[in-house]
């Protein structure tokens, strides 16, 4: 036995001299060798993102300073320069064809890291090197993340100068101009500002890595990205974000005009609610100036008829002064939430070479050896 | 020292079992070749040995007790897949430089000399290499490794025979120069036999030959005689019958020294023949018995 062993100690050691160390910084040039193209693509669609913005930012902005410098407010002239400024109203205006961008980033960078692997069964090279499938993974996926959400945060800070004269107010001494449009949390925009933007580019990216491992073919794992990232933004967009605060509550009319309204009813003086059929029909009776159109109160005339009457309006709001401490809310959740996503497609992928099982099969089976 | 050892190793996808109760030691120093036809679990084996799948049961340790795909083995195996998958928009550089960052030890310089050699342009993008050089190019990274145990699997599927006896010398020189152990699969039986000297012949899930070519042939042999006697050797360990008119074939468990009925002549038989003769036979098997085995695992757990 011995004499078996003792040619076999000393080539081990030998072997074992010549093994360099493997840090993760490793993994870099290997990340940017293999998603050059891809990251190549981000930085060309980003910067030409970025250099439209920056044009038609440059109007919008003229025409702001051109409206609000402009004295007397109420001329003919003044009106023109609002209205030239309200004109500006492009595709970006609503936000919601940005919203598209980080949806993009995160089916297009993200499914593919592991999903192309799988499909081409190059998974089978990069694995079985020494660097480990579970390290290699971790590192891919951490890197990758990283430039893609600081890529989009320094979007952000660009799409946040862009919509900054939409959330000034422009319109002093109008106080019916209760539209949701400009309020900084309203979903069109809320999410492309702050911190939201590169929080969602990164939900985006972990939700393409884990769908590429879980699907393992690039195409269907892209639309399959896009299809829960459109999910996830409706759903926090539409339910979710209201709940961050409570919303205040409020039966008066001078709800700032950038607050994000989230819900508006009537009810009598005895607290029941009350319809818009019956609203309509109250100010039917107090005749043409108070109507609004299709009876939904809408002119301060109306609201100020139907208070007089005895109904109240009770308005549902998350004040504007909320905007960072919602930045941070959905930031953090959204990053946890990645955290999440990219922890489970490492797991998975460390799970399918079931080294854990095996290794402790095998101790049992050693102590059960006596060994 | 094993480079393999399984021990009641099954893989099951789904219902069907790709590989089922495969128990075997492979010693190191040889070249071994795994033979077996389309789907008899050869790649299962494989990706077990390496790492890239977990077994449904029983157990498989490499290079003397270690676990698939942990650090030690992962540093000690070199695996070239089955098609040989490279990055295709990569070239021959990159995937040097790649596999070098991948590993804890890589011979860039001998590598570097090893394509050169081969006429291969280290500029060249992977996809349009022809099969020859990629399958070239995965052994010269896969060797660059400096493996203890290089691992092929279907290695020569997609290779013209130029290519084949080239990629078949690259391997042979490696095993002269660095003693390294080579596993390897394939349904060619031809190209196996000048190379391989242990044979792993795996039928439908199940091992049914395993050992040392000089062994499992010199423990064969190749009976001729009129057919009509064939019922003479019943209760000898007859392993295939193949019946020509009047003569009959037997390929038999003999030794040289052992008696040839009268009327009879007997061949030594040659690996193709010997394997053609089990895959043809699934029900026969000639596996190292159970007294070695357990002094191999006996000697591996003191050891």
């Amino acid at each position: 036995m011995t004499a078996l062993i003792a040619p076999a100690v000393p080539a081990r050691r030998e072997q074992d001299a010549s093994l360099r160390p493997l840090p993760w910084r490793r993994m870099a040039w290997v990340t940017w060798r293999q998603h050059r193209f891809a990251l190549i693509g981000l930085a060309a669609l980003l910067g030409a993102l970025a250099a439209c913005l920056w044009i038609v930012g440059l109007q919008v902005h003229h025409a702001y300073t051109a409206a609000t410098a402009c004295r007397p407010t109420s001329s003919i002239v003044c009106e023109g320069l609002i209205s030239r400024f309200d004109g500006i109203d492009n595709v970006l205006s609503n936000g919601y064809v940005l919203q598209a961008v980080p949806a993009l980033i995160g089916a297009f960078v993200g499914a593919p890291v592991l999903a192309r692997e799988l499909e081409t069964g190059t998974f089978r090279h990069a694995w079985t090197q020494g660097f480990g499938r579970w390290r290699w993974t971790l590192a891919k996926l951490v890197a990758l993340a990283v430039v893609v959400a600081a890529a989009a945060g320094a979007l952000s800070v660009l799409l946040s100068w862009y919509y900054q004269p939409f959330f000034r107010p422009y319109f002093a001494g109008n106080p019916m101009s209760l539209t949701t449009e400009s309020s900084p949390l309203a979903p069109g925009l809320f999410a492309l500002r702050g911190v939201a933007f590169a929080a969602w580019t990164l939900a985006a990216f972990a939700i393409g890595g884990l769908a590429g491992m879980l699907i393992r073919r690039v195409v269907p794992a892209i639309l399959a990205t896009l299809a829960a990232y459109a999910g996830l933004a409706f759903a926090a967009g539409s339910y979710l974000r209201q709940h961050y605060l409570t919303a205040l509550l409020t039966s008066k009319l001078n709800v700032p005009a950038s607050a994000w309204i989230i819900s508006q009813r009537w009810t009598t003086k005895g607290g029941r609610p009350v319809s818009l059929a019956t609203l309509s029909q109250v100010l039917r009776q107090g005749g043409p100036q108070v109507a609004g159109k299709g009876g939904v109160p809408q002119s301060l005339a109306s609201w100020q008829y139907l208070v007089q009457h005895g109904y109240t309006q009770w308005t549902t709001y998350q004040p504007a002064s909320r905007f960072w401490t919602f930045q941070w809310i959905e930031g953090s959740w959204l990053l946890a939430l990645s955290l999440l996503l990219i922890a489970a497609t490492v797991w998975l992928v460390h799970r399918r070479s079931g080294l854990k099982r095996r290794e402790r099969r095998i101790a049992v089976v050693r102590f059960a050896a006596g060994d | 020292m094993n480079v393999v050892e399984a021990s009641g190793l099954g893989k099951r996808y789904g219902g069907t079992w790709a590989l089922r109760e495969c128990s075997v030691a492979i010693p190191a120093g040889h070249v071994v070749a795994l033979v077996g036809p389309n789907g008899a679990g050869k790649s299962t084996l494989l990706n077990l040995a390496v790492g890239l799948t977990a077994p449904s049961a029983g157990i498989v340790t490499v290079l003397g007790g270690q676990p698939p795909g942990s650090p030690a083995a992962l540093d000690g195996i070199a695996f070239v897949a089955q098609d040989t998958p490279l990055y295709k928009n990569l070239s021959a550089a990159d995937m040097l430089h790649l596999t070098r960052n991948l590993n804890r030890r890589f011979d860039q310089v001998s590598a570097a000399a090893r394509l050169a050699e081969l006429g291969i342009p280290l500029k060249q993008k992977t996809g349009r290499m022809s099969g020859g050089q990629q399958a070239q190019l995965a052994l010269t990274l896969a060797l660059a490794r400096r493996p203890r145990l290089l691992v092929l699997d279907e290695p020569m599927a997609m290779l013209d025979p130029l290519a084949r006896h080239d990629f078949m010398a690259t391997v042979m020189t490696a095993v002269a120069d660095d003693g390294v152990s080579v596993l390897l699969s394939s349904h060619v039986l031809a190209e196996l036999e000048r190379v391989a000297d242990y044979l792993i012949l795996l039928s439908r899930g199940r091992v049914q030959v395993a050992g040392e070519v000089d062994d499992l042939l010199a423990s064969h042999r190749l009976l001729t005689g009129p057919a009509a006697e064939v019922a003479r050797y019943a209760g000898q360990p007859v392993v295939h019958i193949r019946r020509a008119e009047a003569v009959a074939h037997l390929l038999v468990r003999a030794s040289a020294d052992d008696p040839v009925p009268p009327g009879w002549e007997a061949h030594p038989v040659g690996m193709e023949e010997l394997a053609l003769a089990y895959l043809r036979e699934p029900g026969a098997a000639a596996l190292p018995g159970p007294a070695r085995r357990r002094d191999v695992q006996r000697s591996q757990v003191t050891g």
